[in-house]
């Protein structure tokens, strides 16, 4: 399974300065859970104590704000596209 | 930066140096500047502030810029505050003030408060491009700051967004884009290309040095009042910028012995983009997203980066808030319009709407000291009430014809023979 996940500046450390990486799994949940095997340490950035969306976090699947979708339990599907964006930014 | 001591997480507490950064690296939350307050109390008093030209700078130790004379934004900021007499009298309310960013310079909006601070941080951090994504107001004043810098400037927009505001920000020479989709949409596309592309965003990346000047809102209000803080203040809500920092505003004055006593501040939102009213209302923490679907299109922002902070301040000050509709808006333009002689865009129509409901359920009492914040001026939408202002009235170039209409005017002989 190959889905496509953009990674902001702040999680690069993670993944050795690499912007774009690949992940698998049907949900976004699945996904962030394959990300932190092969990446050690982003499962803990993205989510809280009890497993939920950390608030300052917003994960884009497809371009649709997870939120707005079945959040972390949002189905995805091979060649899909996952952005990891922070909350903050705004002003109009 | 004479009095700036870090960055600092407003979630987990987590410091950081003062550089272009605006979110922590351990919980993604916001960065906030940190002030030397302590010493800022030694220089900053009513005397030294006095003495200081009309402008944002005036409060310049509490802005979080280097030493020596800023050079942009000389004529933003200290914009009027009126006592609205005649617009009191019709509602009720025998203090109430406007603070009229509507003239704000060089761009009519109070956006000319953040982005005159945010290209000086940008000049100081050596950025060559600045950017923004904005619906309007923020687009006009960053291409107009950047101009008069000599920067580059590239600006994102969402599409549909009013004609005067695309052709206000090309009109200085900014690379404006517009997008396919939402505000948000946006947003979030600048956030990966202010990653990519190493450039000043003014709300991204800089945001936590833009954000620092919308205090001057604030810090005017208290000064211009007499030194001393209103009963209430009405602010809108959009990303949720300006009603924590009027707050932070306020309560840095107090610290510094400026000022004394208590406010109410009182958040105001389209009732087509209130996810913060929605959560005030519910008593709850958590924003939920909407879509927007609002004639109040600078202020239709579904998903509020700072809505938490908004619900805090608000929370803690114990105010309230309210949302208006598109009909109410129009009224309350119109209203301030036709009383004061003040032309708002519909972000101050939605704040005075919001101002007047909350008088109607007793949480403004008739003589308590209001100020109702009016951020952006109305001739940059004109579109939101052309259609439904009235249409002047054709007659022939012959006297007759105007003695004839003359009488028939509600407002014409008939009305003034009645006053009489």
């Amino acid at each position: 399974m190959a889905i496509r996940v953009r990674v902001p500046t702040p999680l690069r450390r993670f993944t050795a300065g690499i912007d774009e990486v690949t992940a698998g799994g049907d949900s976004v949940r699945a996904v962030i859970e394959d990300l932190e095997q092969r990446h050690p340490g982003m499962r803990e950035r993205l989510l809280d104590g009890s497993g939920e969306l950390r608030r300052f976090v917003n994960i884009y699947l497809n371009g649709n704000d997870i939120r707005f979708l079945e959040q972390l339990d949002s189905k995805v599907k091979d060649g899909d596209d996952i952005s990891i964006v922070p909350a903050i930014a705004g002003g109009r | 930066m004479s009095y700036v001591t870090s960055l600092k997480c407003r979630e987990c507490g987590q410091e950081y140096p003062i550089t272009p950064v605006h979110v922590c690296e351990t919980c993604f939350g916001p960065l906030e500047v940190v002030y030397d307050y302590a010493r800022i109390r030694k220089v900053l008093t009513r005397a030294s502030i006095e003495r200081r030209p009309e402008n944002l700078w005036r409060y310049r130790e509490l802005l979080p810029v280097d030493d020596g004379e800023p050079e942009m934004g000389p004529f933003s900021g200290f914009t009027p505050l009126l006592h609205a007499r005649r617009l009191g009298a019709e509602v009720g309310l025998h203090k109430l003030y406007i603070k009229d960013d509507t003239v704000n310079h060089p761009t009519l909006s109070y956006k000319d408060r953040v982005v005159a601070v945010a290209i000086t941080k940008a000049r100081e951090f050596g950025f060559t491009t600045v950017s923004c994504a904005s619906t309007g107001n923020l687009a006009t004043a960053v291409a107009a700051h950047a101009a008069r810098a000599g920067l580059r400037c590239y600006i994102f927009m969402p599409e549909g967004v009013e004609s005067g505001k695309i052709v206000g920000s090309t009109i200085y020479g900014a690379q404006v884009i517009t997008i396919r989709g939402n505000y948000d949409d946006v947003n979030r596309l600048c956030s990966e290309i202010a990653d990519k592309y190493g450039w000043a965003f003014v709300n991204i990346n800089l945001r936590p040095y833009y954000t620092e000047g919308a205090k001057t809102f604030g810090f005017e209000v208290a000064e211009q009042l007499g030194w001393r803080l209103p009963d209430h203040i009405v602010v809108p809500t959009a990303g949720g910028t300006i009603l924590p920092k009027v707050a932070k505003a306020f309560k840095e004055f107090k610290e510094l012995g400026l000022v004394e006593g208590s406010f109410k501040i009182h958040c105001a939102q389209a009732a087509g983009s209130a996810p913060v009213i929605a959560a005030l209302h519910k008593s709850s923490d958590l924003i939920l997203p909407v879509k927007p679907d609002t004639i109040a299109k600078s202020i239709a922002i579904g998903n509020p980066a700072d809505g938490y902070y908004v619900l805090k301040a608000v929370r803690e000050s114990g105010g309230w808030g309210e949302g208006a509709n598109d009909a109410e808006i129009i009224d309350a333009i119109r209203l301030l319009a036709r009383t004061e002689g003040i032309f708002a865009e519909p972000a101050g129509g939605t704040t005075l709407a919001v101002t007047l409901k909350l008088a109607s359920q007793g949480r403004i009492k008739p003589d308590e000291m209001v100020v109702v914040s009016i951020t952006g001026n109305g001739y940059k939408t004109l579109e939101a009430v052309a259609n439904i202002i009235e249409q002047p009235v054709i007659i022939e170039a012959r006297l007759a014809e105007f003695d004839a209409l003359y009488e028939r005017l509600p407002n014409g002989k008939r009305a003034v023979a009645g006053a009489a």
